[in-house]
């Protein structure tokens, strides 16, 4: 596409949109995550009563999809856009094509789609219904109603749009590699800024990190969130049950978790996140009781 | 008479929902009017993505005055309640009807208008319509209780004639305004009336009618293919999807570099179909390098954006699918191997190691036994389902054949699930068995051993191709035997509905492949060899632990001492305990070889086993219009566990017993057996063959009346009337004839033998008194009858033929 905005243009123009909508525009969470559903501001503001709307930007890490900057789709590191309404304004769907129009894909030209895909993370206890959308045959948007986080109903339900800002990058600029995207207008690639990123962490991710150390990492991380929890401190220990979770993304990507273990460890790492959400929610329901007169969990 | 329109529009239905919810909306529809008495002349629905729409044909305007009609106090109740009774329906007494001493009240209402109705019918189906999957949003979803619906509900049109049925629901109005397509035509439309409402539609670019957008994109697709030369290969479900997944349809084809056409065509097709939904194209008969998208917007450049946009991520999938079968093609089957010993087949049952173990070992032995093989051992089961090792009559040239064949089998049967740790299955589990093959014909096995591992999985379902080279016939019925065998084996069987593991799927694929292939199979053997690997497999384990957790007891007890020292030890001795308490788990397993083995010590286990086969037989030979009743005759008689032989048989029946002969003979033989049941000779074996193991023919032939009652055979001490005389000769005659036919397999003329009882049988109760004051006569009578009985049993059980 001739003109199309750079990487970095492109999400500064989906803060100027979604800013001018009423939506926060928050920095990313300060962790490692798988994605970014991960961030408090969606998975703790999903739940509760009161009104919640934002934008932000997520890194994510997703060890074991490194190819040590080899294969032109694949990063072990990436962006997501992500945006939260709740509860889900009536014209979700047109704010959303309003934000593609935005960033430049016509609807004259390009093929939009809704296509079936229910949204599950087990994780954290939660499911949606919605779409992945597609723009020519290609998924650029997880677009969910979320129904449940943490076990519990969603009151009211909040709509989340998850934008795979590189895939929707390279479709707009109609680059083939994810390296050669340009990053600014000023002739950075994303391959630049990247590269060897790519390169050194799929290594260490793959091949060097010391599992030892990882193996005492999740059972230390384990631990504090079970000693937050008993000390009613459902954020930290939240903190603690997406570490435990990245660092057995780390350990699967190392190759050391067996089949059966894997199920067992999820499983605790599911606990956790289930714990930490029910325990915000233990904490907060009062304030939420007595801020929204009729509402009940 | 008026139509009415009623449309939903909503966010966008998933594709697979549309079909039902069609048929759902009609129904529910239907029932609401007919609540109120009302029919309508006959309904027309449509679905898109983004509405579900009905129109009833030919309402009229009002309901029909209805009588109501109540049952009221009995005659000569407490006044009270009559009195009551009268005041609640304000009536007099002489307005009461009286009917068997009760009461009756009989009002009239009258007709109501129709859009009284349909107001409340709106948002009652709303309300019960059966999403498989519904949701909460928005506002309202502060309660749990707010509406559900597929995805967030917009618009309600309802025009009874040009009028508007006022309703609302969730704060959602009903009116005449509906949307267009999505980009189309982005501003609001206004219906008349359902007379206009698809061609309103269609001026904005909605094709409302899913038959028509089907027709258009199978037509646009075929006609796009043709342009380029290609054939489109058709594929109903994706056409069926694409309908549901647009308004406007618009095929365009689109092309993906030549290079890729060296991984599996299927696989190709495959991710096409299933991650893009696109049709492929075929040349000469083979996969082309183009496929068939379904825009849903005319493009104002006439697709190529589109088609260029597609292109882009088809290239990435199949360079993914690339990247998995050239990495699969690195590592050779029998490599992976040791990775399915970390699979879990069941917990009871060990892991995909062990099965794969088992049914190599199986799939050697029907091929050495001569139940599976080169055509020579077909009668092999029949002549006494003997299982000697080797077939005493075979040359060494079919020696050596089968034992190739024997080693192939088992070669097959131990690579046959090794794909199902590639990346490729991995990807796409459907194409298991598929990519088997075709990385066993790369890595050089023989044919029939790739074709086998492919195929193994065959039949999957009616009307899937069934196996018949033998590799593949080993392995196949090897594979589904042991799921069969091995959960029987743990007691986990299917019951109504539930069948979580497939057996009933596994026991009509083990039934095509043996009657396809006429394999003379002794079932009860074929389970027995099944499970034994599987006890040997389970007592070991279960002993091995027992024996750990005996060492770790006594080195307890030896350091029980040190624990107070805590450190080290203590540590030890924790993780030890918590060992110990895993071995104790074992205690289930033990259970479970306890009942199994009670279970095979009484024969029960085969005989549900081979139960269940009877009724997925009847199941499966219903179709071919096979009696339920004549299957059960002849599995009644116990011992008969050769499908083949047992279906023959059932034919020969259920040709005799349309017949004149075998209606009589059957009259005849229920009448016998209803004398020596009331006279309690009951002791006829009924089931003794089965006992007997897995006999054949030859011992059901043997049995005779003789062995229950030897006095029947001795010499008459009186003479007999001519009758009697006449249906002992009639016995004499045609019971070595039955038992030779029977013997070699030749039912008819078994059949032909007792239809010869027939007369004999009729003339006998015609003129012989069996209740005869003489004792003697009476018993030999009675052993007569008894030995009549017997000689029917030879070919079935009788007395559970029906009519």
């Amino acid at each position: 596409m001739s003109n199309a905005p750079s990487f970095q243009r492109m999400i500064l123009t989906l803060h100027d949109y979604w800013s001018a909508r009423g939506c926060l525009i928050l920095q990313p969470y300060d962790m490692r995550v798988g994605a970014g559903t991960f961030h408090t501001a969606t998975t703790l503001r999903a739940l509760g009563p009161q009104p919640w709307n934002a934008a932000f930007v997520q890194p994510c890490r997703r060890p074991t999809d490194g190819r040590y900057g080899e294969n032109p789709n694949r990063l072990q590191h990436y962006y997501q856009y992500q945006v939260i309404l709740k509860p889900s304004p009536a014209d979700l769907q047109e704010l959303y094509l309003g934000s593609l129009a935005a960033i430049g894909i016509d609807f004259t030209k390009h093929d939009i789609r809704f296509v079936e895909d229910d949204w599950e993370s087990p994780t954290l206890g939660a499911w949606g219904l919605g779409w992945e959308v597609w723009c020519d045959g290609m998924e650029v948007t997880q677009f969910t109603y979320f129904q449940q986080m943490g076990g519990f109903d969603c009151k009211p339900v909040a709509g989340e749009l998850t934008y795979g800002l590189e895939r929707l990058a390279m479709y707009i600029q109609d680059v083939d590699s994810v390296y050669d995207l340009a990053f600014n207008d000023a002739g950075m690639s994303y391959g630049d800024v990247f590269l060897e990123n790519e390169r050194q962490m799929s290594k260490w991710n793959f091949e060097v990190a010391d599992t030892d150390a990882l193996f005492d990492l999740f059972k230390k991380a384990t631990a504090e969130c079970e000693n937050c929890l008993a000390a009613k401190l459902p954020i930290p220990a939240y903190e603690q049950a997406i570490e435990a979770s990245h660092i057995f993304n780390l350990l699967q990507a190392r190759g050391v978790i067996s089949v059966a273990e894997r199920q067992a460890y999820m499983g605790r790492v599911r606990d956790l996140a289930k714990g930490s959400c029910a325990a915000y929610i233990e904490k907060m329901t009062p304030e939420w009781e007595a801020n929204y007169p009729g509402w009940s969990i | 008479m008026t139509d009415f329109l009623l449309e939903l529009r909503c966010e966008e239905i998933p594709a697979r929902m549309q079909a039902k919810a069609r048929a759902d909306l009609e129904r529910l529809f239907a029932a609401e009017l007919e609540k109120s008495g009302l029919k309508a002349g006959g309904y027309t629905t449509y679905a898109t993505p983004r509405r579900l729409a009905l129109i009833a044909h030919g309402l009229p305007e009002k309901t029909q005055a209805v009588e109501h009609e109540t049952k009221g106090p009995r005659v000569g109740a407490p006044d009270q309640a009559i009195q009551g009774f009268l005041k609640k329906y304000q009536l007099n007494a002489d307005q009461l009807e009286v009917r068997d001493g009760v009461y009756f009240a009989r009002r009239m209402a009258a007709g109501r208008p129709v859009w009284r109705i349909l107001q409340e019918a709106i948002p009652a189906l709303i309300r019960a319509f059966p999403w498989p999957k519904s949701m909460r949003w928005g506002d309202a979803s502060r309660s749990s209780e707010s509406m559900r619906w597929v995805r967030p509900l917009h618009g309600i049109v309802a025009l009874l004639g040009d009028q508007v049925v006022d309703c609302e629901i969730a704060g959602i109005k009903s009116g005449s305004a509906t949307l267009g397509h999505r980009f189309h035509h982005p501003g609001e439309i206004t219906i008349g009336s359902a007379d206009d409402y698809v061609e309103k539609l269609r001026m904005a670019h909605v094709i409302v009618d899913q038959d028509e957008r089907r027709n258009t994109i199978a037509l646009g697709a075929k006609m796009a293919g043709q342009g380029a030369g290609l054939t489109l290969v058709e594929d109903h479900g994706l056409l069926e999807e694409n309908a549901g997944l647009t308004e406007w349809p618009m095929p365009l084809l689109g092309r993906f570099d030549e290079a890729f056409l060296d991984v599996p065509p299927e696989v190709i097709q495959l991710t096409a179909r299933v991650n893009q939904k696109y049709f492929v194209c075929e040349a000469d008969d083979k996969l082309a390098n183009a496929f068939i998208c379904v825009a849903n917007i005319d493009a104002e450049d006439g697709g190529d954006k589109i088609v260029a946009g597609n292109e882009k991520v088809l290239a990435a999938r199949l360079s993914d699918a690339r990247f998995f079968y050239e990495t699969d093609l690195k590592t050779r089957l029998e490599d992976l191997l040791p990775r399915l010993e970390k699979i879990v087949f069941h917990e009871k049952l060990g892991t995909l190691a062990d099965k794969v173990d088992r049914v190599a070992k199986l799939a050697r032995w029907l091929v050495e036994e001569g139940i599976v093989g080169t055509g020579a051992p077909a009668q092999a089961g029949a002549q006494s389902g003997n299982t000697s090792a080797l077939n005493p009559g075979l040359l060494p040239a079919q020696e050596h054949d089968r034992a190739k064949l024997a080693d192939m089998a088992e070669r097959a049967a131990r690579l046959a699930k090794a794909d199902l740790v590639t990346g490729m299955v991995g990807e796409f589990p459907e194409l298991q068995g598929l990519m088997g093959g075709y990385y066993a014909a790369a890595q050089g096995e023989p044919p029939e051993v790739a074709e086998a591992i492919r195929d193994h999985y065959k039949p999957v379902g009616q009307g899937d191709d069934v196996p018949t080279a033998p590799v593949t016939v080993a392995v196949s019925l090897a594979d589904k035997l042991d799921t069969i065998a091995a959960f029987y084996f743990i007691g986990e069987r299917p019951t109504g509905s539930k069948d979580p593991f497939a057996l009933r799927r596994a026991s009509l694929g083990i039934i095509a492949v043996v009657l396809a292939n006429e394999i003379r199979m002794p079932m009860a053997e074929a389970v027995r060899v099944a499970s034994s690997p599987l006890l040997i497999q389970l007592v070991t384990t279960v002993g091995a632990a027992y024996q750990i957790a005996k060492h770790q007891a006594e080195y307890l007890i030896n350091t029980a001492e040190g624990l107070a020292k805590g450190g080290e030890q203590a540590s030890l001795s924790a993780e030890l305990f918590k060992q110990f308490k895993k071995g104790e788990s074992r205690i289930d397993e033990a259970d479970l070889l306890e009942e199994t083995a009670n279970r095979m010590s009484s024969g029960a286990l085969w005989r549900d086993v081979l139960d269940f086969f009877a009724d997925r037989l009847k199941v499966q030979q219903r179709e071919a219009g096979v009696r339920h009743d004549l299957i059960d005759a002849v599995f009644a008689l116990g011992g008969e566990d050769d499908l083949v032989r047992l279906l023959a048989r059932v034919h020969a029946l259920q040709a005799f017993v349309t017949t004149e002969d075998g209606a009589n003979l059957l009259a005849g033989y229920k009448r016998a057996a209803n004398i020596l049941k009331k006279e309690g000779w009951e002791a006829a074996p009924d089931r003794a063959p089965a006992d007997a193991g897995a006999q054949g023919g030859e011992a059901l032939a043997n049995e005779n009346s003789a062995t229950a009652h030897p006095e029947a055979q001795k010499a008459l001490s009186y003479t007999p009337e001519p009758a009697e005389a006449a249906l002992i000769d009639a016995l004499d005659a045609a019971e070595p004839h039955a038992a030779s036919a029977i013997a070699r397999e030749d039912f008819e003329s078994a059949m032909a033998a007792l239809a010869s009882l027939r007369a004999p049988i009729d003339a006998f109760f015609d003129t012989v008194t069996v209740n005869d004051p003489v004792p003697e006569k009476r018993t030999a009578r009675l052993a007569l009858l008894a030995r009549m009985r017997a000689a029917v049993h030879n070919v079935a059980d009788f007395s559970r033929i029906e009519g």
